[in-house]
C-alpha cells in the first residue's frame, strides 16, 4: 500500500503543476500586471510611476515564463511563474496584496472554516444516513413515498434559499439565534454556529438522503440480506448490521473525499453568515484580484482534494477486506 | 407510554425554554456582559487594505484611522459651508508669501509673483500618544522594545502581547517625519505625485531616500529601518519643539485641506522603528495594520476578518464639543453637549458584515446603532410625504428610528470622449450634439427610478457645499434647463431634437449619408442589476431616434479603453478630497487629460479658455473675484458640454433613538468622538424587539412525531402479517 501511496503522490506533482500553470495563465494572460496594479492602487491619482513601483516591488517586471535575457537555469528561474508559483510546492505562500502573511492567514482562518464545516459534515452524515435508512426501513409505505418526494423537492431548491429562509425564520422571525457573525468563545460560539450548521445540514438532506437510500435499497435486494432474514433476524438488525456496513463503500466514496476540503470552507456560507474562514478569504481575493492569495488557495484546494482521493482509496481497504491497493 | 420521570424531564425542559425566552434576547450577537456598556456598534463591509496614514486613501480606511491619527487641522463638525478648524494645531495658519529672492510679499500679492508660500504650524503642547509598546521604557529609561530578539518575539502575535506600554508627548518633529514618509520608496503614498509638485524639495527627496534605502537594505526585503531623521527635507523643518514649517512652491492654499487628511498626521519615529524590526512583518505586525496616534480612540482589536475595535485613548487631551454651528442645529439638539469633554463613547465595535440582509436585519433588531438605506429595503424604511420630502416609514417611526440626509460632495456624470470623431471636439456641430444628448438624458427620472430620489441632478461639475455652487436658477445650466417659476426645469425633448438637427443629424440620421446615428456607451457594469440602468440609458437616446450601443466589458478592459481614448460615452465619478472648487474643476483641465497625461480628466476636455481661467482660479482665495471667474468657467463647460452633468448623490442615514449628536459631514472623518449614546434605552429596546419565539420549533417536532407514529404502526402491522 505504501508503494501505491507514494506513486499517487508522485502523480500529484504534474497535476499540481498544471493547476498552478492554469491559475497563473488566467491571471497573467487575461490581466496584465498593469491592470492588477491599477486595481490595487485604487482609482484616484494613479500615476505611471506608482504602477511601475508596484510592479517592481512584486517582481512583476520579470518575464512571465521564460527569461531569454538570463543565463543558464536563470532563464526559467528568473521569471514570474517560477518566483511566485513554484514556491508553493514547499508551502511558501508568501504575502498577500495587503502585505499580510498568507500562511498565517490560512492558519488563522482555517479554524472558523472547520468550526462550521466539521459539525455540518458530521451531523450531516449522521442525519443523511439515518434519514435514508428510515426511508429504506419504511420502504413501500406512504412515509417512503412522501419522503422521496420531499427529497426531490429539497434538492431542487437553491442553497441560497435555505440560507435566506433560515436567516429569516430562525433569526428575524423567531429570534432564536444571531443572523450572522462568528465568535469562538463559549456560548456565543454555539449561538453563531447553530444556524449555519442547521442550514448546511437541511440544505443537503434532499440530495444525500435520496442517494444513500438508493444504495441501501440496492443492498437490500441482495442474497445475503434474504439469507439474514431467513435466519430470522429482525429488520432493524438486518439494516443496521448488514445493509449499512455493505452500503458504506459507495457512501465513503463521496464522504471521505471531502474531509480534507473541510479546511478550506464554504464560499457561500462563510460569505452569508459572516464566518471569517478560508472560503470568504478566497472570495475576497477573487474580487480584489489578489493573485497571491488566489494561487495559494487554488493550490491548497488541489492538494487537499488529492489527499481526499488517496484517503478514499485507503478507506476502501478498511471497510472492504477484498480491496487491495497495489 | 411515556414514563412519569421522562415526562417530568420533558416538561422542565419546555418550562426552561419558555422562561429563558421571557428574558434574554437569544439572537444577541454580543456578549451579555456588554448589555449596558457605552459601546457603539457598527459594521464594515470590506476589510481595510491600509491603515498607514501615508498610504491610506479610502473612506473605509479613514473610518478607522481618522479616529486614531490627528493631522494638525480638521473640519468643523457643525459649521457649513465646510470650514477648517485647528485639531492639534493652535490655529489654522496664514501663509507667508515669498518672492524668488525670499522677500516677503503682502497677503494680497498676485499669485504669479509668489514663488513660495510658507506655513508655520504651531501645535498644542501637552498632547500625548496612546499607550503603545513602541514608547515603553525599561528601568534605565531606555526604549524597551526597540531591539527585539527572535526569542523575545517568539510569543508575540498581537500588539497586546507586549506586556509594557508607554507614551510620550507629541512634538512638531513627528509631523515632519510623516511628511518625509510620503517619499519613502517602500510606501507608495498615493499623494506623492501631487505633493512633490508643491512641497519644496520633495521631488529630490524621493531620489535621496531611494538611494539611502538601497544602502541600508543591502538587498533585504524586510526588517529594514530607514531613519528619516538623518535625511533633511528642504521644504519641511521643525522650528522648535511645538512648531514646524512647510514651504510650498508658489501659491497653493489647498495645502491646508490636505493637511486635514491623515497623510499629514504625526508619526513618531519610535513607532516606525518598532515595526521595522526583523520578524515583525512575518507576524503581520506593521504600521500598516496597527496605527499609533494621539486621537480620541486607539485600535485595540485588529482582526479585519471579523472585528475591529476602537477604544477610548486614556491619554487623549481635553477637547470639547463645539458650541458654534448653524442656526438650526439648536433645534436639532446638537448643542446639548456643547462644551463637554470628548469623546462620549467608550468603545466602538465594527463587525465585518458583507451581506445586505444580515446587516439590515441586525440594524432593525437594534444590534447596529446606525445604517445606510439599502436599495432593497428602501420601501420598508422610507416614504415620501405629501410635499415630496422623504421621511422614515411608520414602522421605523414606531421603533424611534430617525433619518438624516445630506448631499454628498461627489459628482457622477456621463462623459463624452472629446477625442472621439463623432461626439468629441470643440466644433459647433459636436457641441450641439452633446447638448442634445445632455437634454435627452433625464437625470431627474434616473434619480427617481434607480436611486429612490436619493440625489439631485447636477448643473455643472460643482456639488452643493463647494464654493461656486449656486442654488436655483442662478446656478442653472441654461443649455439643458429653462428657469420656470424660479426653478430649473429640463428643456423639452423638442429642444434636443432641434439641436440634433443643427448638429447634422435630423431625426437621428446623418444628413449627408442618411445613415442612422449610432453612439457607443462603454461601461464596466455587466451584472444583471445593471441591465435595467443600461436599458434606461438606451431609452433616453431613443427619444432622439439615436441608437445607443452598449459596449459592456470587464473593468480592466474598460480602464484600458479610457486610458487609450477609445471610449465614446462613459460614466465616471469623483468624490471630493477637499471642499474647494479646484478639486472638481481640475477634472476638466486640459493638461490633466487621461490620454497622454494619465490624469483625471477622463473626458479629455481641453478648452484653452477654460484652461487659462483654471490656472488663475486654482490658487485664488475664495471671494467675489474667484466666484466671477468660476461662473465664467462653468459657462464655458456648460456650453461645451464635455459631460452630461449627471447627479450628486444624496446620502441617507438611519439612526436609532439612542444615538445623539449626529450631523452628516461629508468632509470630516473623525466624527465618532462627537456621538453620544443611551445604552440603557438600547438594551431595553433590544430585549423588547427580540423575544425568542419557540413554539414553531416544538410544532415542527410534533408534526414529525405525528407523521412517524402511523408509519410505525403500518410497518409493525406488515412485520406481523403473513409473508407474501
Amino acid at each position: 500500500m505504501i508503494a501505491y501511496i507514494v506513486r499517487r503522490i508522485l502523480y500529484a506533482i504534474p497535476i499540481l503543476l498544471g493547476v498552478n500553470l492554469i491559475t497563473f495563465a488566467l491571471f497573467f494572460f487575461v490581466n496584465s500586471p498593469d491592470d492588477m496594479a491599477r486595481i490595487h492602487l485604487g482609482v484616484k491619482r494613479v500615476t505611471p510611476e506608482a504602477i511601475a513601483k508596484w510592479k517592481e516591488d512584486r517582481g512583476f517586471t520579470r518575464p512571465l515564463l521564460y527569461n531569454a535575457a538570463a543565463q543558464g537555469t536563470a532563464k526559467l528561474k528568473d521569471t514570474i511563474f517560477y518566483q511566485h508559483s513554484l514556491r508553493l510546492f514547499v508551502f511558501e505562500f508568501g504575502r498577500a496584496e495587503d502585505n499580510r502573511d498568507i500562511g498565517r492567514e490560512i492558519a488563522e482562518r482555517m479554524w472558523p472554516s472547520l468550526a462550521i464545516a466539521l459539525p455540518t459534515f458530521l451531523v450531516g452524515v449522521l442525519v443523511y444516513i439515518t434519514f435514508a435508512l428510515l426511508l429504506a426501513f419504511f420502504r413501500g409505505t406512504y412515509l417512503d413515498t412522501w419522503g422521496v418526494v420531499l427529497c426531490v423537492a429539497m434538492m431542487s431548491v437553491s442553497v441560497l434559499f435555505y440560507v435566506i429562509g433560515g436567516q429569516y425564520l430562525m433569526s428575524k422571525l423567531w429570534h432564536l439565534v444571531p443572523i450572522s457573525g462568528y465568535d469562538d468563545t463559549g456560548l456565543l460560539a454555539f449561538k453563531f454556529l447553530t444556524l449555519p450548521v442547521v442550514v448546511g445540514v437541511v440544505g443537503s438532506i434532499g440530495a444525500n438522503a435520496r442517494l444513500y437510500r438508493s444504495f441501501f435499497l440496492e443492498e437490500i435486494g441482495k442474497d445475503y440480506v434474504r439469507t439474514a432474514r431467513a435466519k430470522g433476524l429482525s429488520e432493524p438488525r438486518v439494516l443496521f448490521q448488514h445493509v449499512l456496513k455493505n452500503a458504506m463503500i459507495p457512501i465513503l466514496t463521496g464522504v471521505v473525499v471531502v474531509i480534507p476540503s473541510l479546511f478550506i470552507g464554504s464560499l457561500i456560507f462563510e460569505s452569508f453568515f459572516g464566518i471569517p474562514g478560508l472560503g470568504s478569504y478566497t472570495i475576497d481575493a477573487i474580487h480584489s484580484q489578489d493573485f497571491f492569495v488566489v494561487r495559494a488557495m487554488v493550490f491548497l484546494g488541489s492538494v487537499l482534494y488529492i489527499v481526499g482521493l488517496i484517503l478514499t482509496d485507503i478507506s476502501y481497504t478498511l471497510v472492504d477486506p477484498r480491496v487491495r491497493l497495489e | 407510554m411515556i414514563r412519569p420521570r421522562t415526562y417530568r424531564i420533558l416538561l422542565s425542559i419546555v418550562a426552561a425554554v419558555f422562561s429563558l425566552s421571557a428574558h434574554a434576547a437569544w439572537n444577541n450577537p454580543y456578549p451579555s456582559a456588554d448589555r449596558d456598556r457605552n459601546i457603539l456598534y457598527a459594521a464594515f463591509r470590506e476589510r481595510p487594505k491600509h491603515l498607514d496614514p501615508a498610504r491610506s486613501y479610502s473612506s473605509n480606511e479613514y473610518e478607522f484611522i481618522a479616529q486614531v491619527y490627528e493631522p494638525p487641522f480638521q473640519y468643523h463638525y457643525l459649521k457649513r459651508p465646510y470650514a477648517l478648524a485647528p485639531l492639534t494645531a493652535v490655529a489654522v495658519p496664514k501663509p507667508v508669501y515669498l518672492d524668488r529672492q525670499g522677500r516677503r510679499l503682502p497677503q494680497d500679492a498676485p499669485a504669479q509673483t509668489i514663488s513660495y508660500s510658507v506655513y508655520e504650524i504651531r501645535i498644542r503642547p501637552g498632547v500625548y500618544y496612546q499607550p503603545h509598546p513602541a514608547f515603553a521604557r525599561d528601568d534605565k529609561g531606555d526604549l524597551r522594545y526597540q531591539a527585539l530578539t527572535e526569542r523575545e518575539l517568539g510569543g508575540v502575535y498581537a500588539i497586546s502581547d507586549f506586556s509594557k506600554a508607554g507614551t510620550r508627548e507629541l512634538v512638531a518633529a513627528d509631523y515632519v517625519y510623516q511628511i518625509k514618509r510620503l517619499a519613502h520608496p517602500k510606501l507608495h503614498s498615493p499623494i506623492l505625485s501631487v505633493m512633490q509638485d508643491y512641497i519644496v524639495g520633495l521631488k529630490d527627496y524621493v531620489a535621496t531616500l531611494k538611494r539611502a534605502h538601497a544602502e541600508v537594505a543591502q538587498g533585504r526585503e524586510e526588517g529594514v529601518y530607514l531613519d528619516l531623521t538623518r535625511y533633511p527635507l528642504a521644504g519641511v523643518e521643525a522650528v522648535d519643539r511645538y512648531t514646524y514649517r512647510v514651504k510650498i512652491n508658489g501659491k497653493y492654499p489647498q495645502i491646508l485641506y490636505w493637511m486635514a487628511m491623515p497623510f499629514f498626521a504625526p508619526m513618531p519615529p519610535e513607532a516606525d522603528h518598532f515595526f521595522s524590526q526583523p520578524g515583525m512583518a512575518q507576524k503581520n505586525l506593521t504600521l500598516d495594520w496597527y496605527p499609533v496616534g494621539t486621537g480620541p480612540y486607539m485600535l485595540t482589536v485588529n482582526n479585519p476578518n471579523r472585528r475591529m475595535v476602537l477604544e477610548r485613548n486614556p491619554n487623549f487631551r481635553d477637547e470639547r464639543y463645539p458650541a458654534e454651528g448653524e442656526p438650526e442645529d439648536a433645534a436639532e439638539g446638537l448643542f446639548a453637549d456643547a462644551g463637554k469633554r470628548l469623546p462620549f463613547i467608550d468603545k466602538v465595535m465594527f463587525s465585518l458584515e458583507k451581506e445586505n440582509i444580515p446587516y439590515w436585519s441586525k440594524f432593525l433588531q437594534g444590534y447596529y446603532d446606525r445604517s445606510g438605506v439599502l436599495t432593497e429595503s428602501f420601501d420598508q424604511a422610507i416614504r415620501f410625504s405629501g410635499s415630496g420630502d422623504t421621511e422614515v416609514s411608520e414602522a421605523m417611526q414606531g421603533k424611534g428610528i430617525h433619518l438624516l440626509t445630506s448631499v454628498a460632495s461627489s459628482t457622477y456624470y456621463l462623459g463624452f470622449n472629446m477625442l472621439d470623431p463623432v461626439v468629441g471636439g470643440l466644433s459647433e456641430r459636436a457641441r450641439k450634439l452633446r447638448q442634445a444628448v445632455s437634454i435627452a438624458i433625464d437625470y431627474e427620472e434616473q434619480i427617481s427610478i434607480f436611486r429612490n430620489g436619493r440625489g439631485i441632478a447636477a448643473q455643472g461639475p460643482l456639488p452643493p457645499g463647494i464654493f461656486g455652487y449656486e442654488e436655483g436658477c442662478a446656478g442653472m445650466n441654461p443649455y439643458v434647463y429653462d428657469c420656470v417659476d424660479g426653478t430649473p426645469r429640463r428643456k423639452p425633448i423638442e429642444a434636443a431634437r432641434r439641436l440634433l438637427a443643427e448638429s447634422g443629424y435630423p431625426d437621428g440620421q446623418d444628413a449627408k449619408t442618411g445613415k442612422p446615428l449610432l453612439l457607443y456607451f462603454d461601461t464596466a457594469a455587466t451584472g444583471p442589476e445593471e441591465k435595467a440602468k443600461l436599458d434606461w440609458m438606451t431609452k433616453q437616446l431613443r427619444k432622439l431616434d439615436v441608437q445607443l450601443v452598449v459596449r459592456a466589458t470587464d473593468y480592466n478592459t474598460f480602464q484600458k479603453k479610457m486610458r487609450q481614448g477609445e471610449a465614446q460615452l462613459f460614466e465616471w465619478g469623483w468624490n471630493a478630497d477637499y471642499p474647494d472648487p479646484e478639486n472638481f474643476l481640475f477634472l476638466l483641465y486640459g493638461p490633466n487629460k487621461k490620454v497622454g497625461a494619465d490624469g483625471e480628466n477622463a473626458a479629455n476636455y481641453d478648452d484653452p479658455g477654460f484652461n487659462r481661467l483654471f490656472e488663475r482660479v486654482k490658487n485664488m482665495d475664495n471671494g467675489p473675484e474667484r466666484l466671477a471667474l468660476i461662473r465664467k468657467m462653468l459657462d464655458i463647460t456648460r456650453r461645451d458640454a464635455p459631460w452630461a452633468w449627471g447627479t450628486h448623490p444624496k446620502l441617507f442615514l438611519l439612526e436609532h433613538a439612542w444615538v445623539y449628536n449626529t450631523k452628516p459631514n461629508t468632509m470630516a472623518n473623525n466624527t465618532l468622538k462627537y456621538l453620544r449614546l443611551e445604552p440603557r434605552l438600547r438594551a431595553q429596546q433590544r430585549e423588547a424587539w427580540n423575544r425568542p419565539v419557540v413554539w414553531p420549533m416544538l410544532a415542527v417536532l410534533g408534526l414529525v412525531a405525528l407523521a412517524v407514529v402511523p408509519a410505525v404502526i403500518a410497518w409493525r402491522r406488515r412485520e406481523r402479517g403473513a409473508a407474501r
